[in-house]
């Protein structure tokens, strides 16, 4: 009785300490040990690897960073797995911005996967960042019939109409395939409520979220987005595809997502283990043993 | 009602019903984008006021030396360093299409100055501010979650299953279950109770704000409702 | 506004222009148009939304009419609406402000909206009761509609002098850059009332554990989904979705904004008949191939729902 109430009392400043240290410990291990746990791609995540590697090699894919350095941890490992899954295959990348700082980003994972690791891969021609545009849905309806004005030039100051594999694209729709990693708006719900729904079928949407807006994507799975990519847990999933179809021991920056899992797990069992003790406490205090 | 409460009303209701039509009919679809274009216009110029606004009041801050005026001090700095930084272009180099023309260059790129900022102050706190939810939600947890009623059970044992389901520790607990029983494993009752009964719960609540958006806007757009530019109903 | 509607129109003007190039040559230009259908006025992949827009508009305006004719219905009570005024006297009585935050996006978006109409209603209340209210906003053009929410909130109350512009400031759009100002001044000021209405992501959970460790009384409205089990867990009312956007109608107490509320909920009735009907088809459908009647009724139905 006398550990409960203490524990009915206890400053949060001690759960915000053994939270530090559920996520801490995990890390440093994972760091020393370089090991990490299995994943078993679900469905969602299988779609979007599938999603990506049925289309034709180089055919055009869209990719567009909405979201900012805060949900990096959350996001990026996906988009470093997606760049390089369509690298992989072949695809011609466009790479567009809607969150102001998501063209940095862009440019960042261009840098890491593309020029790091297949630079064969010429801009202007295999792949492009158009870099960002403000006016959130409104560029996306602009896009729908007239993609050049909406992108009028690229992250280097280049007028798009002059990029070479643009040359044929007049609208968002001659895009077979339309990736998103969205935090928030505007992302995976207004492309789904602008773009694929006016796009009668001819585009395919796979899309990767954070944990918060994953329950909202879900209703629009499998029917609106070809695969679902939900929180770092999808991102380890697809991670762990993409891995095992390319080959090799991969370097650490594409096992990110898969090391964030440990964190997750003790994260997550304190959780269980904290809201455990709070309803011991509740029940306690129903019953008048604390007073 | 007066002038200055009609002209405002007048505008939103012309507006809003353009809008709403150009998404139907064909020959005014660019007058709705344009309505949408003008209104990035009127809030990028909105910018000054806000600029305006946070520069009274930070000096107001430290000439007044209320408290913790040396942090007006810092934002009116950092404001002032990122502002001239950027709109400067400083240290950026000329783009490779016009290497003559001083501005050409994008101020984003990694090696100038404003990226330097981006790369080192931003992201850092960004990322510092959205790691506190994970601590937040910890104490949120402890403090919140309690088996009140029967609703509340039912949450809770939803919640162990997602949490556990998600990570490995569900693959432990329940990856010893048989392949005709591998619907009641941790991570598969996750994705079902995400798939089937989050999905259920998600779409009425969607189609409820849907509909509340919908009178929501339709009672601004007939005006009806007009305490959106304050002081009550009455004009 | 209104230069934004000029350039609106002028920006229409020109882009009207833009649109009719100079025409190709004649012949391929005649063979051209012979081989398309010309593009009718209305676009018919949207025809069943325009309807459901249309139906709505009009069950809007029967109980709008019904409702005048004497009418009125009857709202359930909404315990977070009932528990402003309390909120605010409990300000009163700490001597605290009451913080205000209408989200953090910008007046385009329908939440904001609603919480510039929720401020203005907190501000003549608190006008009132003589509080001090403050609203930190995340976007230029909300902090000047929140000042003349206020302003004239405070007019409506007969106390111009309770307005005070510097206290209903902009501070950053950066969201969490946002988030550490609302927080830090929350820990330093500690408002006795905390209200949080309007459009909100990550940052929710910051402010609402903030205000709980201050010990504020918590009121919260949005209708973004992801961040309503945050609020409903870390504050003492809620409004969840609909119920935001009834606010309005709700303290009014007009009998024509009840009237919209009722058309709301008949519309939604007419959808829940309709999602029933399909299922029932589709399942019938699945079950039953031969049953032609039943997949034929159920591809109706998806096509009026807009599929």
């Amino acid at each position: 009785m006398n550990l409960l109430k203490v524990l009915d009392a206890i400053d949060r400043r001690w759960v915000f300490l053994w939270m530090g240290l559920a996520v801490a410990v995990p890390i440093l291990w994972i760091g020393l040990t370089g090991r990490t746990f299995p994943e078993t791609p679900t469905p969602a995540a299988r779609a979007v690897y599938e999603a990506i590697d049925s289309l034709p090699t180089g055919s055009l894919v869209l990719f567009a960073f909405d979201y900012d350095p805060a949900s990096s941890g959350e996001l990026q490992p996906m988009s470093t797995s997606l760049l390089r899954q369509c690298a992989a295959k072949g695809h011609r990348i466009v790479c567009i911005a809607l969150w102001p700082l998501g063209g940095n980003l862009a440019q960042e994972t261009i840098t890491n996967v593309i020029r790091e690791d297949y630079p064969n891969m010429r801009e202007g021609v295999d792949f492009v960042n158009l870099g960002y545009q403000a006016g959130n849905e409104g560029v996306m309806k602009v896009a729908l019939t007239d993609f050049i004005k909406a992108f009028p030039v690229d992250s280097r100051g280049q007028a798009a109409s002059k990029i070479e594999m643009l040359r044929g694209v007049k609208r968002v729709s001659d895009f077979p395939l339309l990736i998103n990693v969205s935090a928030g708006y505007p992302g995976n719900k207004e492309w789904i409520q602008y773009v694929i729904t006016s796009s009668e079928g001819k585009m395919k949407m796979v899309a990767g979220c954070t944990g918060v807006q994953a329950p909202q994507m879900y209703p629009y799975y499998p029917a609106q987005l070809a695969g679902l990519l939900g929180a770092i847990k999808g991102a380890a999933e697809y991670e762990s595809l993409v891995n095992q179809s390319i080959g090799g021991i991969a370097p650490p920056k594409y096992l990110e997502a898969q090391r964030r899992m440990a964190p997750q797990l003790f994260g997550h069992l304190l959780m269980v283990l904290l809201i455990i003790v709070g309803n011991i406490i509740f029940f306690a205090n129903k019953r008048g043993d604390l007073r | 009602m007066t002038l200055r409460r009609m002209i405002p009303m007048w505008i939103a209701v012309i507006g809003g019903f353009v809008m709403l039509l150009s998404a139907f009919v064909r020959p005014i679809e660019g007058i709705g984008e344009n309505f949408a274009d003008a209104f990035n216009v009127i809030a990028a110029i909105a910018v000054a006021l806000g600029a305006g606004s946070l520069l009274k009041v930070n000096l107001s801050k430290i000439s007044r030396r209320e408290a913790g005026w040396g942090f007006a001090g810092v934002i009116l700095i950092t404001f002032a360093i990122t502002l001239i930084v950027g709109l400067l272009k400083i240290g950026v180099h000329p783009s490779h299409d016009f290497p003559a023309a001083l501005f050409s260059g994008k101020q984003e790129t990694a090696d100038s100055p404003f990226g330097w900022l981006y790369e080192y102050a931003m992201v850092p706190l960004t990322s510092t501010m959205f790691a506190l939810l994970a601590f937040y939600v910890a104490s949120a947890a402890f403090r919140a979650f309690r088996a009140k009623n029967v609703e509340a059970v039912l949450l809770l044992v939803t919640a162990f299953i997602v949490l556990l389901g998600r990570t490995f520790a569900g693959v432990v607990l329940t990856g010893w279950l048989p392949d005709w029983a591998s619907g009641l494993r941790f991570e598969n009752l996750s994705v079902y109770v995400m798939q089937v009964f989050n999905t259920a719960g998600n779409r009425a609540i969607i189609i409820g704000i849907a509909l509340g958006v919908a009178a929501t806007s339709l009672r601004i757009l007939l005006g009806v409702d007009r305490s959106w530019m304050g002081g009550g109903d009455s004009a | 506004m209104v230069l934004g509607a000029c350039i609106g129109f002028a920006k229409a003007a020109a882009g009207q222009v833009a649109q009719h190039p100079a025409q190709p040559a004649a012949i391929s230009q005649t063979a051209l148009q012979a081989a398309q259908p010309a593009p009718t006025l209305l676009k018919e992949s949207r025809l069943p939304l325009f309807t459901w827009i249309l139906g709505i508009a009009i069950a809007t305006t029967i109980f709008v009419a019904r409702a005048r004719g004497g009418k009125p219905p009857t709202i359930r009570r909404i315990a977070a609406l009932e528990a402003v005024d309390e909120a605010v006297g409990r300000a009163t009585e700490m001597g605290r402000p009451i913080l205000f935050i209408p989200g953090i996006q910008d007046m385009d978006n329908i939440q904001t909206v609603a919480g510039i109409t929720m401020l203005g209603r907190v501000a003549k209340t608190a006008a009132e009761y003589d509080a001090v209210i403050e609203a930190p906003t995340s976007r230029s053009l909300v902090m000047e509609a929140a000042r003349d929410a206020v302003q004239a909130s405070c007019l409506a109350a007969g106390r111009p002098d309770a307005f005070q512009p510097d206290r209903i400031n902009y501070i950053t759009d950066e969201q969490f850059g946002y988030a550490a100002y609302v927080g830090g001044k929350m820990m330093r000021e500690k408002p006795a009332a905390c209200f949080y209405m309007g459009c909100f992501f990550a940052e929710s959970l910051i402010f609402a554990e903030n205000g709980n460790a201050i010990g504020a009384i918590q009121i919260a409205g949005t209708a973004e989904s992801s961040q309503l089990p945050f609020f409903v867990a870390a504050c003492d009312y809620t409004l969840i979705g609909e119920e935001f956007f009834a606010a309005s109608a709700y303290l009014s107490g007009e009998p024509d904004q009840l009237g919209t509320l009722q058309a709301q909920d008949a519309t939604k009735l007419a959808i829940l008949m309709f999602i029933v009907a399909g299922t029932l088809a589709a399942t019938i459908a699945a079950v039953m191939p031969s049953a032609d009647f039943f997949a034929k009724t159920s591809a109706f139905l998806q096509r009026a729902m807009g599929n």
